[in-house]
């Protein structure tokens, strides 16, 4: 018997790597138009339990609480803040009396004293400044940059509002058209 | 004269590195593809905070509603006026009920709402899903570093 000790011919496999190729890129193109960049999102809890909705069911809570009104011009930007019965001139104001309440720079800890706030917005008031409000009672970022202290955690919105009647929302719309003109002038 | 005969070369380019890249760019793709786009319409402009953190846990049974600058509400891929919401939002609910057997109010509303919209229309559908039993709710904005 003859015995192959090496040293043959050797015979070169060539794989056809073409279907591949073209596979992969099938599926680079795919994910290349399914990709969709989307920037961050965040929630913010609010706490709307279901007796809220008939304001003679809410029973009077044992914490304080904190009354915000948001007014809104026609045209539904923000006319005035108002808490408790103190008029603020903005939510920077309206965030520094908050921090007051919830003791945090009297070195209380972070959400004291339970306080509850109450958003009452008018009904066309843009949605933008809801968040703004939000923004200004629920905490801030500490000076790392990565912390954020909370300050009030329960908030609910208060009984709605109705809307403005029909004159003068045909008011508010030409008053956001002119808004809109100015800005684009 | 001898007229030589055409000469004839063949070429085997190593696609090696051609191959490496390849899959490096589909493993990326791959990693970064997103698959809650549904959840998330570019027809919504919403209102940024730095304090809107992405949250680390996914929530539970969250239900997403949209709310276009309009007062329209996108809810499961379809658009429809507040009013034609409580349908849904009825069926969505007997679902969780019926179907899935499991307690409505563990069931999170996810309010995408636009920074535009009025905030009487965002109230009026928070009242609706009241109505309908639900009591979690979030609202959602955009992060930003101010």
């Amino acid at each position: 018997m003859k015995i192959d000790k090496g040293g043959g011919d050797f015979q070169k496999i060539e794989i056809n790597m073409t279907p591949m190729i073209d596979a992969c890129f099938q599926l680079i193109i795919f994910f290349m138009l399914s990709l969709r960049v989307f920037s961050p999102e965040g929630d913010f809890g609010i706490t709307m339990p279901i007796a809220s909705t008939r304001p003679s069911d809410i029973s009077p809570s044992s914490s304080a609480v904190v009354k915000i009104r948001l007014a809104a011009h026609p045209n539904g930007n923000l006319a005035g803040i108002t808490m408790g019965d103190r008029k603020l001139s903005s939510f920077a104001q309206l965030h520094n009396q908050i921090r007051e309440i919830s003791g945090l720079d009297s070195g209380g800890p972070a959400g004291a004293g339970g306080a509850e706030v109450e958003l009452d917005c008018d009904y066309n008031l843009k949605y933008e400044y809801v968040v703004d409000a939000l923004n200004a009672v629920s905490g801030y970022v500490a000076n790392d940059k990565q912390t954020i202290i909370r300050m009030i955690e329960k908030i609910r919105f208060g009984r709605p509002r109705d809307p403005p009647p029909e004159e003068n929302q045909g008011a508010a719309q030409e008053g956001a058209k002119q808004e809109a003109a100015g800005e684009k002038n | 004269m001898r007229l030589h005969g055409k000469l004839t070369y063949s070429s085997s380019p190593d696609l090696t590195p051609l191959i490496d890249c390849t899959f490096q760019l589909v493993v990326f793709f791959l990693l970064t593809l997103n698959f809650s786009s549904a959840e998330q319409s570019e027809l919504i402009r919403l209102p940024s905070s730095e304090l809107a953190k992405p949250t680390e846990g996914a929530l539970e049974m969250p239900i997403t509603l949209q709310i276009l600058s309009s007062g329209m509400v996108l809810f499961a891929g379809d658009q429809m006026t507040p009013d034609a919401l409580q349908g849904a939002l009825r069926r969505e609910r007997d679902a969780i009920r019926n179907v899935l057997g499991r307690n409505i109010k563990n069931a999170t509303i996810v309010i995408r709402a636009d920074r535009d919209v009025a905030t009487g229309v965002v109230q009026k559908i928070i009242r609706m899903c009241q109505d309908t039993d639900f009591e979690r709710f979030v609202l959602r904005a955009k992060w930003e570093r101010k």
